[in-house]
C-alpha cells in the first residue's frame, strides 16, 4: 500500500472531520484528499521526478505529501534554513523537480537547472492549475514515498531513503484507525524536512486526529496556539519542551486541554522530564526513540512507565526515566559489540533493529544488512526489564585506555548538579590514554570545577571523572535541539589548554 | 490467486475492499461474501450477493488474518460480506496500539 491510501481511509470513514488547520476554517479529511488528488494529476503530467518543498509548517505540505503518493513521485522537503548555496545544491540533487515554497523564500530557489517553482500560496489555492493529464498511477509499497536530507555535518549530505511500505508499515502497526476522539488535535512544530513531522502528518490521518501547524517554533506562539486550538495532543524535541515550560512558569499560564505530550529527537534529561511532569500533571508523557531511517519511533516510554518510575523507591526503576523505554511490538532491537556479536542486558554497545518499518537506506547507498538488521550507529544498553537508555553517538564515545565511556551517562551525572545549567561530555587527544574525558559547562554562577569532578566520582568510577572542566557561556545547538558535537570538539580541542586540570 | 504484500483487492459481491498487510506464504484463494476477489482494477461483473454464511461484514479500517496461511488484510472500504481464505474465515485481529509518538 501508499501513504495516500491512509488518507482515502480518512475520507471514507470520517470524511468531515478537520485535518488540518482551525477548527473554524480547517481542511477537511474528504477536502484533503480531493485536493491531493487534484495536485497529482497536475504533478505526474509535469516533467518533474520529485516534489520538493522549501518553507514552513503549514496545510500545503500535508496536501503535497499525500499528492506524491498518488503521483508517485517521492516528497523531499528540505530545510530552508540551511545557507543559499547548500539549499541550491540539494535542490539541484531533486531535478527535475517541482518545488513548492513558500511565497518569501521565492527568490532562493529560482533559476536552478530542472527544477520549476511554485509559490505555496499559488499552489494551495489552485494545485490542478498547473498542468492538466489523466488519472496518475498510485505508488507501489516499493517504491519512494519520502526522501529526507541529513544534516551533513562533515560531508555533503544523504538523502535518506523511506518507502512506502515503511511508512504505512509504521503507521498501521503501532496505532488503530480512527482511534482518535473528535476533540482531539495535535500541535505539530518540528520543521517540516524532520522525520516526526512527516510522521504526524501520516499517523493523525490514520488515527482522525487534526492536526495544527506551528509555522515556526517560538515557546510563547507554541502556548498561545495550543491554548487557542485546543490542543490534546503535542509532541516536542527535549530543548522546546524546556523553553514552553520556562514560558509557563514565568506568565502563569496553563494548558487546559493538553493531555498528551511525547519528546524525542535529542536526550532528555532527568531532572527536566521530572520537571515537566511536576509543572503538568494531568499530561501523559512519552518518550519516543527513532531515527528517519527507522521511520520515526522504534521505542517508547509510556505514561504508564514514566508514572511508575517517577513513584518507584528502587532506583533500578527510577532511572527508567532516563531511558527511552521499550521497543515497539514490531521491532527487533539488539545490542551488539564491536563484532557483531549480541550482548547481555547490562552491557553497552551498538543499536541493532530490524523491522517493516526499518529502511536503513540512502540513495545510492544502502546500509541495511541482507538479513534486515540496521546498525544505527546509537550507543546504548538494556535493562533486565527491556528498557533501552542510551549513551550518544558511537562515533561520540570516548575511548580512554582502551574503556569505552558514554558521554551521555557522566552528562547526566553532572546535569543533575544544582551548578550546572548545560553540559556536553567529549573526548579531548591525549598523549597517555588516547583520549581524556572533558566536561564543557554552561555554570548558574559559580565554577568550581574541583566540586563537579567530586560530585562525578562519587556516583561513577574514577575514569568516568572529567579531566577537564571547560566554562563556556552557551553549547552551539542545531534548530531541532541537537547539540553540535563534534563543532564542539573542534573548537574545544584548539582552544583548551593541553594540562590537565587536577 | 497471487496475493502480494501491499496489493489491493475488492469484494466481487459487495462494497469490501482490502489492501494486503503481510501475503501468505502460498498461493491461496481469497474470498468475500464466499467468492473469489477481485483486482482492485477489476470490472465487478454483476449483481451477486454475499452468501448467506459469509456476510457478518467488514469494518473500515479493522485488521483480519489467518495465522495457518500467515495472511493479514487491511479493510480500507467496508462491506456486507465477510472474509475467507480457501474457505477458512479470517479472523479479527485485535489492537495494540501505542500512545502517539509523534
Amino acid at each position: 500500500m501508499h501513504t495516500g491510501l491512509l488518507l482515502e481511509m480518512a475520507a471514507e470513514g470520517l470524511g468531515g472531520r478537520i485535518a488540518v488547520g482551525p477548527l473554524e476554517s480547517g481542511i477537511t479529511f474528504a477536502n484533503m484528499l480531493v485536493r491531493a488528488r487534484e495536485a497529482a494529476v497536475s504533478l505526474a503530467a509535469s516533467p518533474a521526478r520529485t516534489l520538493a518543498y522549501i518553507g514552513l509548517n503549514s496545510p500545503a505540505f500535508s496536501i503535497a505529501l499525500f499528492a506524491s503518493a498518488f503521483a508517485n513521485r517521492p516528497f523531499a522537503p528540505l530545510n530552508y534554513r540551511l545557507p543559499d548555496a547548500e539549499l541550491r545544491r540539494l535542490l539541484a540533487r531533486t531535478a527535475p523537480c517541482l518545488v513548492i515554497v513558500d511565497d518569501d523564500m521565492l527568490v532562493r530557489a529560482a533559476g536552478v537547472d530542472g527544477v520549476t517553482v511554485v509559490a505555496r500560496s499559488r499552489w494551495l489555492a489552485a494545485p490542478a492549475a498547473l498542468a492538466v493529464g489523466p488519472e496518475p498511477v498510485a505508488a507501489d509499497p516499493e517504491d519512494i514515498a519520502v526522501l529526507l536530507f541529513t544534516s551533513g555535518t562533515t560531508a555533503e549530505p544523504k538523502a535518506a531513503v523511506l518507502r512506502h511500505r515503511h511508512l504505512t508499515g509504521y503507521v498501521i502497526s503501532t496505532l488503530e484507525f480512527m482511534a482518535a476522539a473528535e476533540d482531539e488535535a495535535a500541535l505539530v512544530s518540528v520543521p517540516p524536512y524532520h522525520i516526526a513531522a512527516v510522521s504526524a502528518v501520516l499517523t493523525s490521518a490514520y488515527l482522525g486526529r487534526r492536526v495544527v501547524h506551528l509555522e515556526n517554533f517560538a515557546p510563547e506562539d507554541w502556548v498561545r496556539l495550543a491554548r487557542r486550538e485546543r490542543v490534546t495532543h503535542a509532541m516536542l524535541v527535549p530543548t522546546m519542551l524546556g523553553r514552553v515550560l520556562d514560558v509557563l512558569e514565568t506568565s502563569g499560564e496553563q494548558l487546559p486541554f493538553l493531555r498528551h505530550l511525547s519528546y524525542g529527537g535529542g536526550p532528555m534529561p532527568t531532572a527536566a522530564i521530572e520537571r515537566a511532569m511536576r509543572f503538568l500533571p494531568a499530561v501523559d508523557f512519552v518518550n519516543g526513540y527513532g531515527l528517519t531511517e527507522t521511520s520515526s519511533t522504534i521505542a517508547v516510554l509510556t505514561p504508564e512507565d514514566h508514572r511508575a518510575a517517577q513513584a518507584s523507591e528502587d532506583p533500578a526503576i527510577r532511572r527508567r526515566l532516563g531511558s527511552v523505554g521499550r521497543p515497539l511490538p514490531a521491532i527487533e532491537l539488539e545490542i551488539r559489540d564491536a563484532e557483531g556479536r549480541s550482548v547481555p542486558a547490562g552491557e553497552p554497545g551498538e543499536v541493532w533493529v530490524r523491522g517493516e518499518q526499518v529502511s536503513g537506506e540512502y540513495l545510492n547507498q544502502n546500509a541495511i544488512r541482507a538479513d534486515g538488521w540496521f546498525s544505527t550507529r546509537d550507543y546504548g544498553w538494556l535493562d533486565e526489564g527491556g528498557f533501552l537508555f542510551l549513551g550518544g553517538r558511537l562515533d561520540d564515545v570516548i575511548v580512554r585506555g582502551g574503556e569505552n565511556l558514554s558521554p551521555g551517562e557522566i552528562e547526566e551525572v553532572l546535569r543533575a548538579h544544582p551548578d550546572v545549567r548545560d553540559v556536553a561530555v567529549i573526548g579531548l587527544p591525549d598523549d597517555e590514554w588516547g583520549e581524556r574525558v572533558a566536561a564543557v559547562v554552561v555554570s548558574r554562577g559559580d565554577r568550581r570545577p574541583e566540586e563537579l569532578r567530586r560530585w562525578v566520582r562519587e556516583r561513577l568510577r574514577s575514569t568516568k571523572t572529567p579531566e577537564d572542566i571547560i566554562y563556556r557561556d552557551t553549547l552551539p545547538y542545531n534548530e531541532t535541539g541537537k547539540l553540535l558535537r563534534r563543532a564542539l570538539k573542534l573548537e574545544v580541542a584548539q582552544t583548551a589548554p593541553p594540562a590537565r586540570a587536577g | 490467486m497471487k496475493i502480494t504484500a501491499g496489493s489491493r483487492w475488492k469484494s466481487a459481491v459487495c462494497a469490501t475492499e482490502i489492501v494486503i498487510v503481510k501475503a501468505p506464504k502460498e498461493d491461496a484463494r481469497l474470498e468475500c461474501g464466499g467468492v473469489a476477489m477481485l483486482a482492485v482494477s477489476a470490472e465487478r461483473a454483476g449483481a451477486g450477493a454475499p452468501s448467506p454464511e459469509r456476510r457478518d461484514g467488514t469494518l473500515l479500517g479493522k485488521r483480519y488474518g489467518d495465522q495457518t496461511a500467515g495472511l493479514e488484510v487491511l479493510c480500507i472500504k467496508a462491506g456486507e460480506g465477510s472474509l475467507s481464505l480457501d474457505g477458512r474465515p479470517l479472523a479479527l485481529r485485535e489492537a495494540r496500539p501505542l500512545p502517539s509518538s509523534d
